[in-house]
Parts: C-alpha cells; structure tokens; sequence
C-alpha cells in the first residue's frame, strides 16, 4: 500500500491543529468550522479506503487465505539512542487498528460537524474559542489516530499522553469555570497517576524481551514478506521462554510478566475508568458535549481496552492477568450500572452508562480464551467496541441537543419533550434500544456475543453480566422515559418553546442513528479475530443472525425486554412508584446517589491521609529546614554587611588615608627588612 | 665644588618650596592657599632652571604658573560666597592628616637618607637647545615622542570639549 | 659644600608630604585639587632631577615632566568643570555635603 494515504490520515489532523491554532483568531467563525470539518471529512474519506483496501482488496499482503495479517506501511526511526534501543513512528494496519481508524475518524467527522451547531447559542452568537475548540479537537484527532495505528508501545505511549492532554484541554475547555478546571486537572492527575503504571509496565516488559514493536511481541514474521506478520501462539510460547530463560524472577507471588501485564493494564484501567480510577469521567463532562461524545464515549476512553486488545496474545500467556482484568471489568460494569440509575444529570447518566460498556468490552476480552468458538470475546469486545462508540456517540449528541435547547443538564428541567423534538427524540430511542440489546439494533448482536463469551468461560460471569446487560436497559429507558414522557414539558415564561436543532446537529444524530440501526449486521468474526483467522467460511448480510447462539440471545433479550418494561411501568407517567421503590432502599439509593462516595474516598485518601501524613511534616521541612538554613545564611550575611558597612563610607578621604599607612606600613617594613 | 652663589640661590629655593608648600596647605582661605601654590609652583620653575632645562622651567611657569593657577582662581571666585572661605579644621581630621603625612615623611625620608648619599656629584651636562626638544617632540625613533604627543593633544581637546559639556548649563 | 641629588629630593619630600596632608584635612574641593597639584609638582621636580643627576645626556625625564604637566592641566580644567557643576547642583563644594550617591 501506497504509505501517502496513512501519512496523509495523521497529517492532516496536524495540520488542521496547527492552522487553527496558530491562525484561528485570524478567521472568522464559519471558516475556521468548516475548514475543521472539511479536513476532518477528507482524514475520514482516506481512513475508510485505508480500511476498505486492507480488509476486501485481498491484497497478498494484507490477506493471506482465510487469516488477515498484519502490515507496517511505514516505520521511521524517530529516536536512535543505542543500536538496539530505537524508537520508530509508524503505521501498522491490521484489523483492530483499521477497525479504530474507521470509528474514530466516522464520530470525530460527526462531532465536527455537530460542533458547528453546537458552539454557538439561540441566536446565532458564536462561542468565545471557537477557532480554539477546533484546534483541540483536530489534536485530538490526530493523537488518537497516532495512538492506534503505533507500530511500538512507546509510540502508543507518546499518543497515549498526547489523547490525555488533549482531553485535559477539552475538559477545561471553559477555562472560566472553575468546576471546568479542576474536572480537567482531575481527569489528568487520574489518568497520569495510573500512565505510572504503564510507563512502569512498558518498561519491565521492554526490558525482558528487548523490543518494543508489536509485531515483534505478539506475531510472527510471515515467510518472506517484509512488513507483514501474523499472530500465532507460537510467538507467545517464544516469548515466554524470554521470560523464562532470564529467570523470570517472582515478585511478590506473580511472575515479572504477570506484572508488567497488570501494571500495562493499570494505563488502560486509568484511561477507561475503570474501577478505582473512574472517578474523572462522571467529572469530565464539564466539558462541551460534542467532546463528551468524542473523548469520553467513542473513543479516547476505550483506549484501555484497545491497549489489551493490541496485546491481547501477551495476556493470553499468563491467564491470571485476563482474570484480573475480568473482575475489574465486572466490577465497574455492576457499579455503573447502579449508579447510572439514580443520577439527575443526563450526561452523567451516559458518563456512567460508558463506563459500565467499555467494563463490558473489558470483560470480554478477559473471558475470551482460545478454545472456545475461536476466542469470540476478543471479536466481541472490538465489535462492541465498534457499536458502542456509534450508539454512545449518537446518545450524547442527543444529549448536546437536549442541552442545547433546554440550558440546563438535569432532566428534571425537560420531562415530556417528545412532541417538541422529533428527530431528537427518535434518534435518542433507537440509541436506548440498541444500547438495551433489543433486536435487530447494533448493541443486540455485540453484547449478545459478549454474554456468549462470558457463559464460555463461566456461569457466575454469564449470569453477572446478564444482569448488569438488564440494569442497562433499565437505567437507559428510565432516563429516556424521564427526558421525553413522565409529565408534560413545562415552558417557562418569556421561553420559546424548545425546538429540534439546526441541520448541522440533527444530521450527525440520523446518520449516527442509521448506522447504530444497521452496524450489528456486520459480520465481524470474518473482520477482527484475535489471531486474524475468518470464523465464518461465508458471509452474508446475516451471518451474524445466522450464528447466533439462541439460547443466550432469547434469555438477554427477554432480560432487556423486563428491564424495559419496569421501566416503562415506573416512568411513563407522573407517579409515585420511584419514590416508593426509593423508601424501599433508602442505602442503596443514597450510596448509588452519591456514587458509592468513591469521591469522598479518594478526598479522604487524598486530604487526611497524604496531605496531613505526608506532605505537612514534608512541607514543614522544606519551610523550616531548607528554607530556614538559606534565610538563616541571608540572615548571617545581612547582620555581616551591616556590622561592616561603615568601611564602606564613601568618603575619598578615608580611604585615600587607609591606603596610604598600609602602603607606608608594607614600606616601612621593607625599608628595615632590607637595609 | 659649586659656586657660592648657587649654593645660596639652593636654598632659597629649597626655602621657599617648604615654607609655601606648607603655607599652601595650612592656611584656612583658599585665594590664599591658591597665591601660595603659585609661589610653590615658581621654585620649582626656579629647581628646573638650575637643572639646566630652560624650556621646562618655561613651560612650567607658563602652563602651572600661568594658566592652571589663574583657573584655580577663577573657580574660587566663581564657587565661594564672601565670608565663608575660611574653615575650621577638625582636630581628628588633622590629626589623621598628619599622622599620614609625618609618616610618609619618615619612611621615604629615611630611605632616601640611607640610599642616596652615593649620588654626590652633577655630572656636566651640555645645553639642550629648543633644536633638540622639538626632533625629540616631532621623531618617531627611539628617544622621540611623537606618539605620546598626539596622544596628549587628543587629550587635550577630549578635555576642551568635556569641559564645555560638564560646565555648560543645562 | 656639594649639592647632591639627596638636597633636592628633601624639598621635593616635603612638598609631596603637605600635598598628602592638604588632601586628607580640607574639605573645599579646591582645596583638595590644590594639594593634588602639589604632590603631583614634586613628582615632577624627582623626574627632572633624577635625570639630571643620573641620566644628563637624555631627556627622558624632561619629556616625562612635561607630559605630566600637560596632563595636569588637562585634569585640572575638567575637575573644575566638574567642581562648577558640583557647585550649581548643591550649592556648595564641601566635600561633606556630597552624599546624594551614598547608600
């Protein structure tokens, strides 16, 4: 493949940064959104040749049979700091990173788009930073874009901190606010504390196996292709005697692979929230909505679980990492879950509602194991991957809109807006249907072969998940139910009634409400499969129905259909059975309420333990030892110059006298010294 | 064996140049102090004569005698109110003076008594003539001084020029 | 009676040794430049005498003296433009008054 079009992909975005950031101010409003979106358009025109070229042109080189393999286009040594140590940009495609090109620049096209609508108010009046807005998205863009397609961990790692500033600066976006701006450095502390991890997991890995390439850590070179590699146990079983063969050390009960694994896996936990360190997500929606749909829905915050999948035949040899990965997942999902159900703010509602998905896609990467149905968790986590960032995207676009109109983030302020906006209300539905797992919606078919996954590998996390799978229609439809029904909308006085937004806004909801609608047809186990192999020996438009494992489809579709019905029945129309079930589980409400006060937690962690333990008696040292020696030294020399300053006195005459008798003295001496 | 009448003429001079000096720098007006440095400046124009340098002892009377002395008095005149051209000396302030003083004149006295008594005689020495100073003035070879000479009239007219500068009003 | 070098050296002493008390004790600046001439004429009177005495068939000394003549009145005129200044700015020329510069 010719490499101009990938160069092209990451170029574009940086330029687009540079042109507006530089000379945003320069341009007025409209020019600066729609040069923003056009480039984005054309970044989103190549990212699908690049994908279209790679999983149908059968190039040799690109397929090889029935299995995909993988293919550096280019790889530039950046850094050369030894012989062995380099560190080369690249650009590696195989399916999961051409999956990620075509999700990221389809919502990051449609958040462009979206955001000409949504940056300015009712009357037209454009948003301070316009021009700004759009530099950081198309860094965004481009840091993301880098992130997939890196052909080494350390140039992942590079765009994993350049997604994570670029996040920083979209948060606090409204940089006036202050509860913007510490959502935004909260989001970067988290984050950066768990990058410690993966930098520290990098590192260890690196340094037992010697390389950074993936290509090199988890496939073998293709007989004589250059650039190209196919997955394959037997690189994991060679790697594994690196491991061995340099006295794998035990630490602390695990092998230094477990490890590095885990603490790899720390970066993702941080990245996509998972529990403990979701707690900057909830906060991050401070920041304008089309970013929430961008960065913390679609695509930076499944990250995390792209990390796994990118090293998911490493994990694949040390099984314990995939368990720990596994109840991490279940955990977040279940927490979510809960608190998405009593949260006022809609965009939280979706914060957590996303959190619990991307614990969905984690948790399916940890069940999948080889041996059952050619390792389907892994396809299914990406495939969720894939519909989730739609359907996510499209809620909180509709979301924005609801915003938009309304001016206020609780649906307490919206309540029967269905007549009032059409298109947003429908586009919202068929996100909640396909997030619920209804058929025929794109969520049915991932989730339904995540839960296959999960009853391959156990009943408890089958049975675990089915519910959680519940919880989230539950808390979905009970949102939508309070958004659009439960009591007619009241218009405030002196208000116009709210309305369905301008075209720019409502295209990216139909558009992204058509694909959520059609993408589950996809048959994905011929696409991305963990070690490239086709699934299906023939495709068709419904090979995915076709392959369904029945029994586990018609249980969480029923699941899904009761958790829909409750809460249709709890929040169609004004009544008093939410406020009866809450009497009936007052802790349960109120610790779901406040989040399971997780932030308190780390307040408490964070204030009455670091700062008053650790950092007080530091602080006091620093004040009153080091600083004090150095006050204490400035002191000594004042009192010193002062003592002294009368020699000083600037009068001629005085030192013209003191001068001549100690020159008279030095020649007195001389003269009897020497005659 | 000098003549009589030079060794007289000696001490007058030797005389004069004390008595003034001191005149010069303990007398409490400063037109005084000024007249007195004159008369200081005329014995020593007197020392050069008798050390044969006619030009010298020329140039020091027309350049000191002449022309710095005359400035001396013109900047009195031109600086000091009538009635308070008279101070009064601290007696410290004295005291330190001529502690300095005396000793230097002890130190360099008693060296100059202890080395000097080898040098007895004048050597004889033939008249320089104003031929001579002006090759020596205008010469670039050895013994010649053209480039102190320019160097100097350089001087001169930086002096000229900061002078009007610093003095002129402003 | 000899006149020898040392007869004219004295004076000379004497003369530099009121220059040094005359600018360490006053404190009219003229005063002080005047003390100035006068340790700088008994410098003078060394040169020519010593090379009178030592060196009569050169004219080092000589030149050096009248060098240093030049000089000096170059040195005084510019220290009175300053001194006149001085005078315009504080009305006085007491050493003593001089303290705007001080710490």
């Amino acid at each position: 493949m010719d490499p101009i079009i990938p160069i092209l992909i990451l170029a574009i975005p940086l330029c687009m940064f540079l042109v507006l950031g530089l000379f945003g101010n320069k341009m007025s409003h409209p020019i600066a959104g729609i040069l923003g979106t056009a480039g984005m358009g054309v970044t989103m025109v190549l990212a699908y040749i690049t994908a279209f070229t790679y999983f149908f042109s059968g190039a040799p080189q690109f397929i090889d049979g029935d299995v995909h393999l993988q293919n550096i286009v280019f790889n530039q040594d950046w850094l050369q700091f030894t012989d062995s140590l380099v560190i080369r940009l690249g650009f590696l495609l195989d399916p999961i990173s051409a999956l990620m090109l075509v999700v990221i620049t389809t919502i990051s096209f449609m958040v462009h788009l979206y955001s000409n609508g949504y940056m300015r108010d009712h009357h037209g009046v454009w948003e301070t930073g316009f021009q700004r807005f759009y530099a950081f998205l198309s860094l965004f863009s481009f840091s993301m874009l880098g992130l997939v397609v890196a052909t080494n961990i350390f140039q992942m790692y590079i765009f994993w901190e350049l997604v994570g500033a670029s996040s920083y600066l979209l948060i606090g976006f409204y940089y006036t606010k202050p509860s913007a701006v510490s959502a935004s450095k909260k989001a970067f502390i988290v984050t950066r504390f768990a990058d410690l991890g993966f930098l520290i997991g990098i590192l260890i890995l690196s340094f037992y196996t010697g390389t950074f390439n993936f290509t090199d850590l988890t496939s073998a070179p293709v007989a004589g292709m250059d650039g190209v590699y196919q997955v394959s146990g037997e690189t994991a079983a060679g790697i594994r005697n690196i491991f061995q063969t340099s006295a794998a050390p035990i630490f602390m009960g695990g092998s230094v692979m477990t490890w590095a694994l885990v603490l790899i896996f720390m970066g993702g936990m941080g990245k996509s929230a998972m529990l403990p360190l979701h707690i900057w997500l909830p906060d991050a929606m401070e920041g304008p909505t089309p970013v929430s749909a961008l960065i913390h829905a679609a695509t930076m915050v499944v990250a995390g679980v792209y990390l796994v999948a990118r090293l998911f035949p490493l994990y694949l040899m040390e099984v314990t990492s995939l368990d720990i990965i596994v109840v991490v997942g279940a955990l977040t999902a279940l927490y979510a879950a809960i608190v998405a159900c009593t949260q006022v703010d809609i965009k939280r509602v979706l914060a957590f509602s996303t959190i619990s998905q991307i614990a969905f896609m984690m948790v399916s990467l940890g069940v999948a194991r080889p041996e059952f149905h050619h390792g389907i968790g892994y396809m299914a986590g990406m495939f969720h991957l894939f519909t989730h960032a739609m359907f996510k995207a499209l809620l909180f676009l509709c979301a924005g809109a609801l915003i938009h109109a309304i001016g206020s983030n609780d649906y307490t302020d919206m309540h029967g807006l269905r007549k009032y906006m059409p298109v947003t209300h429908i586009t919202f539905l068929i996100g909640c249907l396909a997030i619920a797992g209804i058929i025929p919606f794109a969520g049915f078919f991932s989730k339904d072969e995540i839960l296959t996954a999960c009853f391959g590998n156990s009943m408890v996390w089958y049975i675990w998940m089915s519910f959680v799978a519940g919880l989230t229609a539950f808390y979905m439809f009970r949102l939508y139910y309070l958004i659009f029904w439960w009591k007619e909308h009241k218009i405030h006085e002196g208000h116009h009634a709210p309305h369905d937004q301008p075209w720019t806004m409502t295209l990216p909801l139909v558009v992204l409400a058509a694909i959520s609608c059609v993408a589950g047809f996809v048959p994905f186990g011929n696409l991305v499969t963990w070690n490239g192999h086709n699934m299906f020996d023939h495709v068709s438009f419904l090979t995915n129905l076709e392959n369904l494992d029945w029994s586990v489809a018609v249980i969480s579709l029923l699941v899904a259909v009761a958790a829909i019905a409750l809460a249709t029945v709890m929040y169609k129309k004004e009544n008093p059975m939410p406020e009866r079930m809450r009497r009936l589980m007052p802790n349960l409400w109120r610790w779901s309420r406040n989040r399971f006060y997780w932030d308190e937690l780390y307040m408490f962690i964070t204030h009455k333990i670091i700062f008053n333990l650790i950092c007080r008696p530091i602080a006091w040292f620093d004040r009153h030892i080091i600083d004090g020696s150095m006050d204490g030294m400035a002191y000594l020399a004042q009192r010193a110059s002062y003592a002294i300053r009368g020699l000083q006195s600037g009068n001629i005459q005085m030192y013209v006298w003191v001068y001549l008798i100690g020159a008279l003295l030095l020649g007195a001496v001389t003269v009897i010294c020497l005659i | 064996m000098e003549s009589v009448g030079s060794i007289i003429m000696y001490f007058i001079i030797a005389v004069a140049i004390i008595v003034f000096s001191v005149l010069t720098v303990t007398t409490r007006k400063i037109l005084r102090s000024a007249t007195y440095l004159l008369f200081t400046l005329f014995a020593t124009a007197a020392v050069y004569f008798m050390m044969d340098y006619e030009f010298l002892g020329a140039v020091q009377i027309a350049v000191y005698a002449g022309g710095i002395v005359v400035l001396f008095v013109f900047s009195i005149l031109l600086t000091s109110r009538p009635g308070d051209n008279t101070e009064k000396l601290a007696s410290r302030r004295r005291v330190l003076g001529l502690t300095a003083a005396v000793a230097m004149l002890l130190v360099a006295g008693y060296s100059l008594v202890s080395r000097c008594s080898m040098f007895v005689s004048r050597p004889e020495m033939g008249e320089i003539d104003m031929q001579q100073v002006g090759t020596a003035l205008m010469g670039t070879g050895y013994g010649q001084y053209l480039l102190p000479f320019e160097a100097i009239s350089v001087l001169l007219l930086a002096c000229i020029i900061g002078g009007i500068v610093v003095a002129r009003k402003r | 009676m000899e006149i020898t070098l040392l007869y004219y050296l004295i004076p000379s002493l004497i003369m530099f040794c009121c220059g040094v008390y005359g600018f360490l004790t006053r404190k009219n600046m003229i005063a002080i430049l005047i003390s100035l001439e006068l340790m700088l004429n008994a410098v003078d009177i060394n040169f020519v005498v010593f090379n009178r005495f030592l060196f009569p068939g050169q004219m080092e000394g000589m030149f050096f003296t009248l060098f240093a003549i030049a000089i000096a009145a170059a040195e005084t005129a510019l220290a009175i433009a300053i001194i006149i200044n001085v005078f315009r700015a504080v009305k006085g020329i007491d050493v003593r008054d001089l303290t705007k510069m001080k710490f």
